[in-house]
């Protein structure tokens, strides 16, 4: 199956973090500037946009599209949570592929940071301070969301495979390290695995240092057909293979298996339409909420068998200079954490593949894959990015 | 505002809190796959076919996976930290969120526990575990 391969490419991208954790500017300006700066990265204007893409308001799109002024003919406010933005690639790639849409803008930005100063933000996610299946079913429970349900994953792999809490914490060590690299990240001063152990636990078996930040961030990317992409500022970040899985919501009891999951069947999928496999992966940006989910993106992805996760990541391959480069811009860990982490994955792959990373730049990268993990480990969205068309 | 924990008309939710109001787990049962429902819910999530029937289950199973909440983020459930928030795997099959009582160093992946019922952040009686002997 080939698919979307090579029908379109990201052609810009642009990110707005600030190494303070807050940003300046915040709300409908943010997200102009940062939209504004994609188009710039790619050679193109508001006026060349004919798709939009937007997520997690009502009509997230049209009122994006209401306050630029661009009145498109494609439009996307697909809401999978952190993975929203890979699964809007892959729409997005079949929308330029049947022509419904040449150049499409997606667009994120958040700030959690600045909000809280601004005493508009709340520990208690949203989706729990209304009625709905989650507040009633697993409601009255104390379990801390986004969190628990991750350290509840992460106990279960410890049980079955002898996963260590000294492993998951090299994670977090490698991310650090590739952080330092970028002047942007909000962590950048080198950690050692005690000092991630001797960081309070939140939720055990995950510790402060397991979890990721809190922080402003918005990013932009901008897609266009392969006739396209060739003609503008940069070289493009072809997508070779994008795809899909969901297996639940909001609620981790509905979890089939809380150490498998259904990223499995979209990472398959992404690269079987690309035609690589994860041995020929040069660098991976795998959604990082906390130490264990890049662990099990690792193991889904096939780039070690399941169960095997701890053993792979333990001398320290993950960081710069080893041989599976991961989050090289410093992760949701380290560089930013506004609540949907996949646009900074996608911002990222696309300058490693392109050769634009600057001082974190992995030598020759020729295949990236964005691999995005929205709800409690619940929807994913995989995208393979390669250098050439071909 | 209404209270976010009063369960939103939703006839199998609320049938399984007036159960458990009478410190009864009792589940929709799929009959094709010989399984509690869970959720409560109009129709299996494994086969799509509907459910009709309902069962009460012993309320015996095992640990799935843990977690010890150490930061009292929420007064709310009435649990001081550290306290235990769990999967329980049922022995009839399907999986509670749910909490185990006992002191959270002596929980394990595997280890089997029973209900006990106990007062919910609101007016509802909710099925908690313990450690059982096996």
């Amino acid at each position: 199956m080939t698919g979307l391969r090579g029908a379109s490419a990201i052609v810009g991208q642009a990110d707005m973090v600030s190494s303070t954790g807050v940003l300046d500017v915040w709300g409908r300006p943010l997200h102009s500037a940062v939209a504004r700066a994609a188009l710039d990265d790619a050679g193109l204007t508001f006026d060349d946009v004919d798709g939009l893409a937007a997520t997690g308001t009502l009509m997230a799109s049209s009122e994006l599209g209401e306050h630029l002024g661009i009145d498109p003919r494609w439009t996307d406010t697909t809401m999978t949570g952190g993975s929203s933005f890979e699964v809007l690639v892959q729409h997005a790639a079949a929308a330029i592929a049947t022509g419904l849409a040449n150049v499409v803008l997606v667009v994120y930005g958040e700030t959690p940071g600045g909000d809280r100063q601004r005493g508009a933000w709340s520990e208690v996610p949203y989706w729990l301070q209304r009625d709905s299946p989650i507040t009633e079913w697993e409601g009255p429970y104390g379990l801390r969301q986004p969190l628990g349900p991750y350290a509840l994953a992460a106990s279960r792999h410890m049980a079955l495979y002898g996963t260590t809490a000294e492993q998951l914490a090299q994670i977090a060590v490698s991310t650090r390290q590739w952080a330092a690299k970028n002047p942007d990240a909000r962590l950048r001063d080198p950690i050692t695995v005690d000092d991630v152990l001797a960081s309070p636990y939140e939720v055990a078996p995950l510790h402060r240092l397991d979890c990721c930040l809190v922080t402003d961030g918005a990013g932009a990317i901008v897609m266009t057909s392969a006739d396209r992409a060739n003609d503008l500022r940069h070289r493009p970040a072809w997508v070779l293979g994008a795809a899909t899985r969901h297996s639940h919501a909001l609620l981790v009891s509905e979890m089939p298996d809380v150490t498998t999951t259904s990223g499995r069947q979209s990472a398959k999928e992404a690269f079987a339409m690309a035609g690589v496999t994860p041995s020929d992966v040069d660098a991976a940006m795998l959604y990082d909420s906390f130490t264990i989910t890049a662990l099990l993106h690792l193991e889904d992805l096939g780039f070690c068998d399941k169960g095997e996760g701890g053993p792979f990541v333990e001398d320290g391959k993950l960081g710069p200079g080893g041989s599976l480069p991961v989050n090289t811009n410093g992760g949701g860990l380290c560089y930013t954490h506004p609540g949907m982490y996949g646009m900074f994955l996608l911002t990222e792959a696309a300058r490693q593949v392109t050769g634009t990373a600057g001082p974190r730049q992995v030598p020759g990268a020729e295949i990236v894959v964005a691999h995005g993990c929205g709800g409690v480990l619940s929807a994913f969205g995989t995208v393979v990015l390669g250098s050439e068309r071909t | 505002m209404s209270n976010p924990w009063d369960p939103p008309p939703f006839e199998p939710m609320v049938r399984f809190w007036e159960a458990a109001g009478r410190h009864v787990l009792s589940a929709p049962w799929c009959d094709r796959c010989q399984r509690p429902v869970l959720y409560p819910r109009e129709l299996c999530n494994r086969c799509h076919e509907p459910v009709s029937d309902w069962r009460d289950l012993s309320g015996r199973g095992t640990v799935y996976a843990f977690g010890v909440e150490h930061r009292q983020w929420t007064t709310a459930a009435g649990l001081e930290a550290p306290y235990v928030v769990a999967l329980v795997e049922l022995e009839e099959g399907g999986r509670l969120l749910t909490n185990v009582v006992d002191d959270p160093a002596a929980v394990t992946v595997g280890a089997p526990v029973e209900v006990v019922w106990a007062a919910g952040p609101d007016s509802r009686t909710v099925p908690r575990f313990r450690l059982a002997l096996p």
